[in-house]
């Protein structure tokens, strides 16, 4: 028997490739077309091949901000993970306790980007702010507008404010997923608590810190908005990060090229990095080689 | 080693307990002998888990005290107490291999590796886990790792007793049997105390060598399977055990005989004597005896339905105003209407407010 065809079900899934297209591919491939020519109009443009790649890769500007963001983006898993793991474990398992501190977690997720800047620019001021003026009064000498250890340290303690509470959040979730059986096997075998940290829970938890780690990479390594807000990238070039960087360039300077250059090697190290950390973190400790 | 005692023990989840449907495990003195193969059958929410999680020490009892053999335990943590517990799903530990999960109770207890290694590859080689010492346990199907778990208990040899909750739920019925057999050569072999919750009487049938059957939070009788399903002491236990349950037919006095209501069937009274009480015949289906012609002592039945089971039929029956069931052999052939029925007086109990009294 000839199986019938029936061209109609193409329509149940246009409205996927229209989304994605518009979503994705269209503005993605824009940026491609701007990477490799320069363009002035539509109709008055120039193929330049790998030109604008070339010349953005030996720019000592970039290499500033690819170095500074990197680093950035390790502090904050190197604090926001553990400290994540830390207090989720802490956190109270039920009663009115628990939804005390789901709540008190939750308020800093649900507070605007900029909000967050703005917050803390103030916060952090050494004349008018509580906490600068404190840290002042305690005699540590701190500005984050001209010392630069000063602006990194108000960029990271508020990075690890905000979105320290989503790992706890994911961890929590994590944790109260293990069946009860767990802990009472591990009391009858005799294990300490590091022991069922390390052979339970953490092990039980890898799918959710999984996610914790590839969102947090992935939103610290594009940050922009909190520090354009409280530094502006300054003093100097100190926090001008990859985001802040490529904004100079594309809006401030017009350069439209060497930005979109920016933009591709930008897309494709954050695919690069999460491609290998989710790689590595689904087979870590499961007896498999990557 | 050692023989477990329950002094008084009892508990209840509320706070201040006052009438006895307060507590989840009614205030009960019991003892499990030492190397004894148990088996606590009950329905769902008898209590039996709660007593279990006593005896493990997950659970502090509001009442009582556990004792291994002289020692007091009560207050004891599970990992003090030297007691093993194999749960209703396997618990394994996911990052390690089947060798280290073995070992980790004994590494735990800080006992040299020589030692560790000699007796994971004994209890190893029990369980049929041999081939697979060096693979990652998560890998293993449900019926591995729940042989695993038991192989944690097994393992050391400071263990009071295993005791299992309900461990066969997740496991495929062709590999139940294989695992029960397992359990039964684990027991012959080391000689441990086993307590094995359950509320599939099949597996408490084929498992124990002692079967504490318990309703509502409380022990209603302690026997072999073989007691259980002959003289079983409570209406409670003749009715769980048993496929289908024990038949139970009202009695009335009458005159000087207990007569089955509708019928001119009278027993002797003595059996029970004088008094007052609600008063039931009890007779397994498979001691039921119904033939198609009228024998010495054949009681009048109205044999409503006759199904055919493969090795035997099922016969239901209306006994005056009663209706009883019987297991019949496929060779003696019935047809619904009207039969006669004999009730072996060997195998007729006789129940005065639900306890045996013949």
């Amino acid at each position: 028997m000839d199986k019938i065809e029936n061209n109609k079900a193409w329509f149940l899934v246009l409205p996927v490739f229209v989304i994605v297209a518009i979503s994705a591919i269209i503005p993605l491939m824009t940026v491609v077309n701007y990477a490799f020519q320069d363009i002035f109009s539509p109709q008055d443009r120039y193929w330049v091949g790998t030109e604008w790649f070339e010349s953005v890769l030996a720019d000592d500007d970039l290499h500033g901000a690819l170095i500074r963001q990197f680093v950035f983006s390790f502090v904050i898993l190197l604090v926001e993970i553990p400290l994540g793991i830390a207090l989720a474990l802490a956190m109270p398992a039920r009663g009115w306790r628990a939804s005390l501190a789901l709540v008190l977690m939750a308020l800093p997720l649900l507070i605007p980007w900029n909000v967050v800047g703005t917050i803390w620019q103030v916060f952090a001021r050494a004349d008018i702010g509580l906490g600068g003026w404190l840290v002042n009064a305690l005699g540590i000498p701190y500005n984050y507008t001209n010392d630069p250890v000063a602006a990194w340290l108000t960029i990271v303690v508020m990075d690890v404010w905000h979105w320290t509470p989503l790992v706890v959040l994911l961890c929590y979730a994590g944790l109260r997923a293990i069946p009860d059986a767990y802990y009472q096997a591990a009391a009858i075998d005799g294990a300490s608590a590091w022991k069922v940290f390390r052979y339970i829970e953490l092990p039980k938890m890898r799918g959710v810190l999984l996610i914790a780690v590839l969102l947090r990479f992935m939103d610290s390594f594009m940050i922009y908005t909190e520090p354009f807000v409280v530094t502006g990238g300054g003093p100097g070039n100190a926090t001008t990060f990859l985001s802040i960087h490529l904004t100079k360039i594309a809006i401030g300077q017009m350069d439209l090229g060497p930005a979109a250059a920016i933009s591709i090697i930008y897309f494709l190290i954050i695919l690069t990095l999460s491609f290998v950390f989710y790689n590595v973190m689904t087979r870590m400790g499961t007896g498999e080689r990557a | 080693m050692a023989e477990i005692t329950l002094a008084g023990l009892g508990h209840a989840y509320r706070p201040d307990p006052r009438q006895p449907s307060d507590f989840a495990l009614q205030p009960m003195d019991f003892a499990f002998a030492d190397g004894g193969a148990y088996a606590l059958l009950g329905p769902s929410g008898c209590g039996k888990t709660t007593l279990l999680n006593i005896m493990s020490g997950l659970l502090r009892p509001s009442h009582g005290r556990v004792r291994f053999d002289a020692q007091d335990v009560t207050a004891k943590s599970p990992g003090e107490r030297n007691i093993a517990q194999v749960f209703q799903f396997p618990v394994v530990y996911d990052t390690m291999s089947v060798f280290d999960n073995l070992a980790f109770p004994l590494r735990n207890r800080g006992i040299g590796e020589p030692e560790v290694r000699s007796k994971v590859e004994e209890v190893a080689a029990m369980l049929e886990l041999g081939p697979d010492l060096r693979r990652p346990a998560r890998r293993l199907g449900a019926d591995a790792k729940q042989k695993i778990s038991l192989g944690r208990g097994l393992v050391r040899s400071d263990v009071a007793a295993i005791l299992f909750d309900e461990p066969l739920t997740v496991i495929d019925p062709h590999l139940k049997w294989l695992l029960r057999r397992k359990l039964k050569q684990v027991h012959e072999r080391y000689r441990r105390t086993l307590v094995y919750v359950t509320h599939d009487q099949n597996e408490a049938l084929t498992f124990a060598e002692k079967i504490v059957v318990m309703h509502a939070g409380r022990v209603m009788q302690v026997g072999t399977p073989q007691e259980l399903f002959e003289r079983p002491e409570h209406r409670f236990v003749g009715w769980f055990i048993g496929s289908p349950g024990m038949n139970f037919v009202p009695l009335e006095r009458d005159g000087d005989g207990l007569r089955i209501p509708g019928t001119d069937h009278v027993l002797p009274d003595g059996l029970v004597g004088p008094g007052q009480g609600r008063i039931e015949l009890g007779i397994r289906p498979e001691h039921v005896r119904i033939t198609g012609s009228p024998g010495a002592e054949g009681v009048p039945v109205e044999v409503e339905r006759v199904e055919d089971l493969g090795n035997y039929a099922l016969v239901t029956a209306r006994l005056g105003t009663a209706t009883v069931m019987a297991k019949l052999s496929e060779d003696a052939p019935l047809m619904p209407g009207q039969a006669f029925l004999r009730l072996p007086p060997a195998w007729t109990r006789l129940y005065l407010d639900d306890r045996l009294v013949h």
